[in-house]
This record gives C-alpha cells, structure tokens and sequence, in this order.
C-alpha cells in the first residue's frame, strides 16, 4: 500500500471527473448532457485551473465528441469522453469505428433511458443497445466504483494484449448525482499503477502510418483478431485487479460479484445500483433462514458466460433484473444470460424480471417480492418467464 | 518547418506523397489531394471521410499514401481533425499540418455540422473540400452543392422536373460568415493559385478552409483528359470563382474581361445535355446575380 | 526515376499477424498500368520543360528529377490529360500495343 487516499464527499458525476484527472488523460473532448453534464463541468474546471493539463475540446455533437478523441487517439494521446441516453445513440455509428480501430478511449455513459416518451432518469437501455459495438462495458454499483472503474479502465483498455475502448457505466441521478463518501486515491499511487500511455498503434511523423484504413478481403480477419483479443480481458481484469487491490485496497469481484451464492437456492442477477437494494433484501432474508443469494453482473462486454453458468449450476431458480426491454422479446441481460445458462446440463428455472424503465423505482417491497417469486420457482411453481416489476399492468 | 510559398510547378517536390490510388482515370478530386499535399509535405496528418479518394486509396494492403493519414468518419472530418491537432498539441507534437480532405457532400451535407464546429474551435487545422458536384463514389447522386440542371441519378432529368432544381449553397460565404481568418475558392482548371491558396492556408495558425472545383469525368460525362480544362472553364464562363477570405474581406483574385459561353461549357458534360434554352437563361440569370453582387461587395 | 516501389506482400496466415490498428503507409503491391488503353509519350525534343504535365497528372506518374521528364507507365492510367494540357504538343497518346511496346 501507497499513500493513503483522502476521504472525500461527491457525487458520482465529481467521482469520476476526480477518476479523470488523476488518470491525466491528454484530450477530453465532451458534448453535454443530463445528466453527463456535472463531470464535463468539473473536469472543465479542472483544465482551467490547471490541475488536469490537457487539451478540452468544446464539440458540438456526440457524434463530434468521439471522432474527435478518436482524432487524438490516432496521435496516440490519452483521451476522455463521456455521454448518456440519446447522446450514446448518436455516436453510435463512431463506437464500432473505435473499437475496430483499436483505440482505448474511455467514455464515462451515465445510464439514461431513451426518448420516446421522453424521460430524464436511469434505466440501462441505452448502453444494452450499443453491446455489440465492440467496446468493453462495466456497470458500477457506487460512486467508489466508478471513480475505481475509470482509473482500472485506462489499465485495462491500454493493456497490448487489448487495445479496446471502454466504458463505464453509472446510473443516471441515483448515482451520477448522489453523493457519498468516497476515497479518493493519492496522485503518486495512480501514477504508479497507471503509467502514460505508450503506444504503436498511432500516426507518427518518424514512421508514417495509417489507422482507419480498408480491408476488404480481410476484414473477417481484422475482426476476429478484435474478438480473440476480447477473450483476452477477463484474464486481464483479474490481473489489474489484483494490482489496483494491493494499492489502493479495494477490489470489486471480477466479472461476476457474487453475494451469498454458494449456498442459495435462488439467486438474482442485477446490473448497476439496484443491487444495492438486492443486497439489503438478502441480508434481510436470510436472516429468515431464505436461502437466497446475489449476484453482481459487472462486465456486459466481455459477457461473463462462465461465472454465470457456474452459478447457475449452484442454485433451482435464477432471476435477472433487467432494467431495459427489447422490445418484441425479452431483457437483454437475460437473452445473454440464459445463453450462457443452456450449456449446462441442468439449468435452473429461469426468470426475467423487467422493471424501472425510465427511472421507475425498484424498492425494498418489489426486491422482496423478486426473491419471492424465485423462491416459489425454486419450489417448482411454473410461471410466466418475463414479468413485470411495479408496472400497471396486469 | 518551411513555409515558403510554392506558387509553381517548379516549386514543387519531385516526391509524391499520394500514389497508386485507384480513382478514374483523369479524376480531377485526387489532383486536388496531390497537389496540396506536395505543397504541404510529409509532416502530415491527413483524414479522409468516405468518398472516392478514401474508398480508392486506404485498402489494405495497398496503401497510397506515404504520410500519416486515415479515414474519419463520414459527418466528423472537423472533429477529427480538431482531435489530431488537439492531441498533437498535447504530447507536444510541433511542425506538422493536419489536413483534412472531404468531397462536397462530406462538407455542405453531412459534414457540415462538424466543420462548423471546428471553423468555431479555430484548431490549427486545413480543410479542403474537394468539390465535384454530387455523391461520386456511391453513384452519382445530388449533394448540398450539386448545380441547378444537373442530372444526377437521384436527379433525374425529365419532362417534368430538368435534374437538380437547387441552387449550389455557398459553402464559401457560410464559411466566411464564422469570422475563419483565411478561407479560398480554388479549381484545378487553375493549379497555380489552388498550391498559392494551399501555401497561405498552411501559414494560418487557426482553422484555413480551401473549396477547391475538382470536375469528376465519371459523373459529369466529358473525356478524362479534359478535366482541368473544363475546371478552367468553370471560372472562365463565370459559374465558378476563384476568392479569398481574409481579415474579414472578400476578394476576387481573377476577373475574367469577358465571361466565356455558358452554354458551351454545359454541353461538354452529358450531366447537363438535356438543358433547353430556359434553363441555360436561368443559370445565366443566376450568375449574373452572383457576380453583381461579387463586384458591388468584393475587393476587385 | 524517383517512384514508390511496389512491393511483394504476404497475407498473414494467422489471425495474430494481423496489425493491431496502425499499418504502415506507401505500400504498393499492385500496378494500374492494366487501366490503360492508351499511353501517354513524351516527345522530348520538343519538351520544353515548362512542367504542366508534371502538375495537372492526377496520378502524379511524371517524374521530373531527371534530364528528361519520365512516365511511370506502371500507374499511368492513360487519361491523357497530360497530353490535353501540353502547349507545345510534345506528348502524344498512343494506343498500347501499336507501338511495339505493349505492356
């Protein structure tokens, strides 16, 4: 262990944008957005004040704000983004273009759902929808997390073996604009678990390069090299984990954090800050002598296959919370997840629950009801697959 | 770096920077390229968003470029332009140009926004638009500043309606009209003052936009051999001109005595064949608008 | 003659010899001289060195580092707008193959 961090009160929004400067990014280029904006307002601060020295470019769209960290990426610069909901949506055609481009840019999404109706506050829609885009994502339970997540990100992103953009996601106003007491790390220890970037993968006027170029009777190729070093990460993910733990203390469970697993009979997924309510549901129950567990979903991109099979080997019922809904099928995390789940030989019984789209609040009742259903699932009792959490409907 | 004028041939390096491209025959945008880039040298960054010339010269393996260069995509050629020099500014990069390459529809469509953006930034950065007057590389179709009377093949000519019906917007005021310290209008009909204009944009220490005219044999139906001439002509006949903007004034670098036949220069190009008298009047009519206004505003 | 090369190149054969983004620029592997059906010839006698062909080639095959301008007939796509624009007449276009020296 380093130097001790210093305690702190923020938001999530100002923990990331504290994550930002001590990870001395080159370029930060940003369009704003509710409810993205404290971050990009904080770290503007930050660049006049000259505690973050680096170039901030004031762009005038999502779609701007990524091609222009792609422009710096290409330079090899160190580079910040961040976005939410229809902002995400409309740099959706840069994000393949990165990702197939192999820069490590880090974008902070500050979960938002989409329009139409429109709607200010949190649901995972928007970052489900860009899965497959070629980038890694991460859902962050807390403010510590996330702060946590943007430093191990540039780690991770950076890493030769993966050379993959990154982003972190937060939920809208439940976290991005709550505040709690977070640790914020001495600059000296992300210094030294975060060395600058360094890179081949750029232009350079001593040996001309190209980035972005065409392949046509290659491109399968150039593609599956993406996904062979996708499968890279987990391992990778371990690793910087270990390291970030031996610094600064902390570390998050890998892929899939598991609570109370091992021995329970109906096990929850959540993504985000709802699991802190599942958490407080399962305390409660198990105290009752409920055998319930919880299990964390982290890392969408590379999706967790294994972790989740394993558990769900371990337990008769299994729920997952998803806070979206494609439309015409199911939730998303789910369709994942019960891919995952039907490689093993006896998968449980296995139930969606769709609930707070557009913000729509999960409380303690509605998780308690949750590991209620899954508890009758694991009994035996048959019931519809996709069910709906506190809507109004039958 | 060496920021002497080249304002001739002679002047020119020997050494091409981009080549083995697979444009057409005769393709007037990828002179444009060429030449601007030996006049600004191999300490570049080029971004290119989709048309012909990234779709002709970036393809893996064979790659016609020997300097830095890449493909931005379609609407961003401004952001990532702002985003190399914003980034080669930081990790203390220095005697570079970062130049950006984008087609008419690349700039007066869907790329305006973030030239608008960037021209606002004011990063140290060129943009050429490349201009030949329709989406080229996708087929022919109308762009933002495809010329009234042009067939295209989303503009057909008929009998009801004679190919595009717009008038060509005018990229070079609505650059102007952002306050840009150096903006041009070239055509490579006239090679000599495009590498003058190119010379002077890469002196500016903010945002330079040159509009250069590149006829395109393929889409507006004349020989290959004739595209400089008829990018002369363009200027000779009036429907093109050639203009600076700079420290807040317009001015008119060539006056032509008297303006050649309108009407001889569109029907050497087959895009333009099926105009009757009427319309020949009303592109007529246009211009002489235009310039009324060019000799009662511009510096002469 | 001061050209680019063109080079032999070798696909990968796995996956982990693909570049990894940036791939190094000036490669040339292929010539377009198979565009071509007529060729551009200097008559230099009656050159007169004024170099318009050297700036109006779109392709940029004219090299003028030597005593006498030269073709770089491998990427010469024949458009002939050398020819079209030379004032005094000393580039004519010729079809291949009429002057014994097809490609």
């Amino acid at each position: 262990m380093g130097m001790p961090g210093r305690k702190v009160f923020i938001s999530g929004d100002e923990a990331v944008a504290e994550a930002v400067r001590l990870a001395r990014p080159n370029v930060i280029s940003a369009y704003p957005i509710t409810p993205q904006t404290v971050t990009v307002e904080r770290i503007s601060e930050f660049v006049e004040d000259g505690s973050l020295k680096a170039e901030y470019l004031h762009v005038e769209s999502e779609h701007s704000a990524m091609s222009a960290a792609l422009g710096a990426a290409a330079v090899g610069a160190r580079t910040f983004t961040a976005t939410s909901s229809q902002g995400l949506l409309y740099m959706a055609e840069t994000l393949p273009y990165v990702s197939g481009a192999r820069f490590p840019i880090v974008m902070m999404n500050a979960n938002r759902t989409l329009a139409t109706p429109w709607a200010l506050l949190s649901d995972h829609r928007d970052s489900l929808s860009q899965l497959d885009s070629g980038w890694i994502q991460v859902y962050c339970e807390n403010a510590q997390e996330a702060m946590d997540m943007i430093i191990q990100a540039y780690r991770i992103a950076e890493d030769p073996r993966v050379m993959t953009p990154f982003m972190v996601n937060l939920d809208g106003f439940i976290l991005t604009h709550t505040y709690e007491m977070v640790d914020l790390p001495a600059q000296e220890n992300v210094d030294r678990f975060l060395p600058p970037y360094r890179t081949a993968n750029r232009m350079d006027l001593d040996d001309p390069k190209t980035v972005c170029y065409a392949a046509l009777d290659d491109y399968m190729e150039f593609h599956l090299k993406q996904e062979l070093d996708m499968r890279k990460v987990p391992g990778v993910i371990e690793e910087v984990e270990l390291e970030f733990k031996g610094i600064f203390g902390r570390s998050y469970g890998g892929l899939v954090e598991k609570y109370c697993c091992e021995d329970a009979e109906a096990v929850l997924m959540t993504l985000g800050s709802v699991t802190g309510t599942a958490r407080a549901v399962v305390d409660a129950m198990r105290m009752e002598g409920k055998m319930v567990g919880l299990a964390k979903i982290r890392f969408m991109r590379p999706f967790p296959a294994a972790e989740i099979a394993g558990i769900a080997g371990n337990t008769k019922a299994m729920g997952i919370l998803d806070r979206d809904l494609s439309v015409g099928y199911e939730g998303i995390v789910f369709t994942n997840a019960r891919s995952a789940v039907c490689e093993i030989e006896s998968p449980p019984r296995m139930i969606n629950f769709i609930g707070g789209l557009g913000g729509r609040n999960i409380s303690k009742e509605d998780m308690r009801q949750i590991f209620d259903q899954l508890m009758q699932a694991a009994r035996g009792e048959q019931g519809e697959r996709v069910r709906f959490v506190n809507a109004r409907c039958e | 770096m060496d920021e002497k004028m080249v304002t001739n041939a002679g002047d020119l390096t020997n050494t091409e920077f981009f080549y083995g491209h697979r444009a057409c025959a005769g393709c007037g945008g990828s002179l444009a390229l060429r030449l601007a880039m030996k006049v600004l040298g191999p300490r570049i960054f080029v971004a290119i968003p989709a048309n012909c010339m990234s779709a002709t010269s970036f393809l893996y393996p064979q790659v016609s470029f020997s300097v830095n260069a890449m493909i931005s995509p379609f609407p961003a050629t401004g952001a990532v332009l702002s985003g190399i020099e914003a980034g080669a500014r930081a990790l203390g990069i220095r005697d570079h140009h970062v130049v950006g390459f984008a087609g008419d529809g690349g700039t007066a469509d869907i790329g305006i926004q973030a030239l608008s953006g960037a021209i606002d930034r004011g990063d140290r950065i060129i943009y050429v638009c490349y201009d030949n007057e329709a989406y080229m590389n996708t087929g022919i179709q109308k762009s933002g500043l495809t010329p009234y009377g042009s067939r295209t093949t989303t503009t057909p000519a008929g009998k009801n309606i004679p190919g595009a019906v717009g008038r060509k917007k005018d990229m070079f005021g609505i650059v102007a009209a952002h306050g840009i310290k150096y903006a041009a209008t070239a055509s490579i009909g006239y090679p000599e003052d495009y590498l003058r204009k190119i010379s002077k944009a890469a002196m500016c220490k903010t945002t330079s936009y040159i509009h250069v005219l590149a006829p395109c044999s393929t889409g507006w139906g004349f020989p290959a051999e004739e595209t400089v001439d008829i990018g002369r002509e363009a200027v000779d006949c009036g429907l093109w001109y050639l203009a600076e903007y700079e420290k807040g004034d317009f001015i008119l670098n060539r006056k032509p005595k008297e303006f050649s036949s309108i009407s001889e220069y569109l029907k050497r190009q087959a895009r333009f064949r099926h105009l009757g008298e009427k319309e020949i009047e009303e592109i007529t009519v246009g211009r002489d608008e235009k310039w009324k206004k060019i000799m009662k505003n511009w510096r002469v | 003659m001061e050209r680019p090369l063109v080079v032999k190149f070798k696909r990968p054969d796995s996956i982990r010899d693909y570049p990894c983004g940036a791939f190094r620029v000036g490669t040339l592997v292929q010539e377009n001289s198979g565009w071509r059906v007529f060729r551009p010839v200097i008559d230099t006698g009656k050159c007169i060195k004024c170099l318009r062909c050297f700036l109006v080639c779109p392709d940029g095959v004219i090299d003028k580092s030597g005593e006498d301008l030269e073709i770089d007939y491998r990427f010469c796509k024949g458009c002939g707008v050398c020819a079209y624009e030379c004032k005094v007449g000393a580039i004519v276009m010729m079809r291949e193959g009429d002057d014994g020296n097809a490609r």
